[in-house]
């Protein structure tokens, strides 16, 4: 059992340095062909600042420092358990190459169901520019199986 | 600066309109390596065969984000990313090697949020045989 003291537990924060080699090795790994998102010339005509992070790319900031895996670890969730359970994220603003995202997140639920054959933990997440705008908010649901 | 490709196309959008499905190639050892770099997510259960079946699984599988980025791609070939509000899934069941994702997207509802006329689009990302693997809601606004 996830022991419920973590309810409430705040991740350090993890800053992101949004860069366009990582931005186009995205658009790469998921097939995105669409200019805008390899050509900061595309970009740029398209009314953006530089390459747009798509829209699911501020789940790396937690997983690139380091906060995630060590969420894991004090939660006692080993990887071989671990499935993703639901993601959200709401948008106030595009993140582009250039800017630095701080995202800051809370464990906000832990609970479980089938009589503990399944655990979950809900961390709730804001993501902020290097201008301390409020860019999104991101909300995940992890699975432990037994 | 050039017009967006769809604006006209998007302000008209009705109930029940479908967004033009993504198509996707069978998941492959390579894409999930790819996707493992890039993302960030270095689980070894996405890119290890041995570590994957030492957990008791057949062999690796998708990352769940990697579900996500493609249905993300269905969206922002509908409406430019800065139209996207709100973008909610719920993973249904795990993305196996050879599987080949569709993702579909209908406007369910029109809606005002913040004064601002949205579409809510329902997702679906099902493999070749039907399965579900993805089912969410994304807000996109109208003008």
């Amino acid at each position: 059992m996830i022991d419920r003291k973590w309810l409430g537990h705040e991740l350090p924060p993890s800053v992101l340095a949004i860069e366009r080699t990582r931005l186009q090795f995205f658009a790469k790994a998921i097939g995105e062909t669409d200019p805008v998102y390899t050509d900061p010339a595309a970009a740029r005509e398209a009314g953006y600042a530089d390459l747009p992070a798509p829209p699911t790319f501020l789940f790396a900031a937690e997983l690139d420092s380091g906060a995630t895996d060590r969420l894991l670890a004090d939660l006692e969730i080993p990887l071989a358990k671990l499935l993703h359970g639901e993601q959200g994220f709401s948008y106030h603003g595009t993140a582009c190459a250039g800017d630095t995202v701080t995202v800051r997140s809370a464990i906000s639920d832990i609970y479980d169901r089938k009589n503990g054959a399944l655990e979950f933990v809900v961390k709730t997440s804001v993501a902020t520019n290097q201008h301390g705008a409020r860019i999104a908010e991101l909300r995940t649901v992890l699975v432990c199986r037994h | 600066m050039h017009a967006m490709t769809t604006p006209s196309l998007l302000t008209a959008a009705q109930v029940g309109d479908l967004l033009p499905p993504l198509q996707l190639p069978p998941v492959d050892r390579a894409t999930l390596a790819l996707f493992a770099g890039a993302s960030g997510d270095h689980n070894p259960i996405h890119i290890d065969t041995d570590f994957a079946r030492r957990a008791g699984m057949p062999d690796v599988f998708a990352q769940g984000m990697l579900g996500m980025a493609w249905v993300a791609r269905l969206l922002t070939a509908w409406a430019p990313q800065r139209q996207l509000r709100r973008l909610d899934v719920r993973f249904q069941g795990i993305t196996h090697l050879g599987h080949a994702m569709r993702c579909s997207g209908r406007v369910a509802e029109l809606l005002e949020l913040d004064g601002e006329r949205c579409a809510r689009i329902e997702l679906l990302s099902a493999n070749q045989y039907g399965q579900a693997r993805i089912v969410g809601d994304a807000l996109i606004a109208l003008h």
